[in-house]
């Protein structure tokens, strides 16, 4: 079983890595671009073969380490 | 006092920290990560460097070490605590302080450096210091852009909690603040280097009193 995990800053937590994507867009002749917010994706392989058990596994795993609570959200998905 | 400094793979200001300690008078045990028991400490140090090269996010892997769990549980019992830089950014991770610090704001790493206003002296760490008289001390850091929540900024300033303010703001940090307190005042995160500013041969001396400040109040 494979899980998938998004880990976004929180909105408001000020990403200047984003914000120097977007310019280098600009740059690019990329007009149409507005913000740009810049997030990180965890591909985890798990043993578990429960999907309900791997998804409360993976969202221990986001609480304890994949993502710090005070500037990030993390979604999880799990792939049969 | 007896003072341990903790390493984790990837610190690098470990050696400068115990000199400093030891140039203020204090005895100090070296420690490795990987320890599950801490010797009686009065003061524990978590040291800047680049911790498990910066990966997830600074710090975060580092505050999962074994020696993480007995350093929380000596904060808690009232053991100083100091954070320097990575130490810093540790600590935020542990949750010992507040908030939490991302990138620099400008995107470059900044090492220079950096006036900072001594915000409250009522602490170990920064009772040898005069508010009126603005230090200079270095940082050198790529994440060392301090965020919270406005209630938490609320929560830091009503209580005192602020340490140290840049007077010119290197990193985009919330509110200018370069060093804040943990709830019972006795765990200090700071992103500036204290410890390369403790001997006249590096440069300046303006670090040296928080060592002698810690020395005189632990001892």
């Amino acid at each position: 079983m494979k899980a998938k995990v998004h880990v976004r800053l929180k909105d408001g937590v000020l990403d200047p890595q984003g914000a120097a994507i977007g310019r280098a867009l600009g740059q690019l002749g990329f007009g149409g671009v507005g913000e740009v917010r810049q997030g990180k994706l965890i591909e985890l392989d798990l043993k578990a073969t429960d999907q309900a058990a791997a998804k409360a596994e993976v969202e221990a795993m986001c609480q304890k380490l994949l993502a710090n609570p005070v500037i990030e959200t993390y979604s999880v998905t799990i792939e049969a | 006092m007896q003072a341990g400094v903790i390493t984790f793979p990837g610190s690098n200001c470990d050696r400068d920290a115990a000199v400093a300690l030891q140039q203020a008078g204090a005895a100090v045990t070296r420690l490795w990560h990987a320890e599950t028991e801490l010797p009686r400490l009065d003061l524990i140090v978590l040291p800047g460097g680049f911790s498990y090269g910066d990966y997830l996010r600074c710090g975060a892997i580092a505050a999962k070490a074994p020696i993480m769990r007995e350093v929380v549980r000596a904060a808690e019992a009232g053991i100083a605590v100091l954070g320097i830089c990575n130490g810093f950014q540790l600590l935020a991770e542990a949750g010992l302080v507040p908030g939490a610090l991302i990138a620099n704001a400008g995107l470059k790493f900044v090492c220079r450096e950096v006036g900072l206003d001594v915000v409250s002296t009522d602490s170990v760490f920064t009772a040898n210091y005069d508010p009126a008289k603005p230090i200079s001390i270095p940082v050198a850091h790529h994440d060392g852009n301090y965020v919270c929540d406005e209630e938490e900024l609320q929560r830091l300033e009503d209580e005192d909690r602020i340490a140290f303010r840049y007077r010119d703001n290197p990193n985009g940090s919330v509110a200018d603040i370069a060093g804040v307190f943990g709830p019972g005042r006795k765990v200090l995160g700071l992103m500036p280097h204290p410890e390369r500013a403790a001997d006249p041969a590096t440069g300046g001396t303006d670090g040296a009193p928080m060592f002698k400040g810690l020395m005189e109040a632990l001892s």
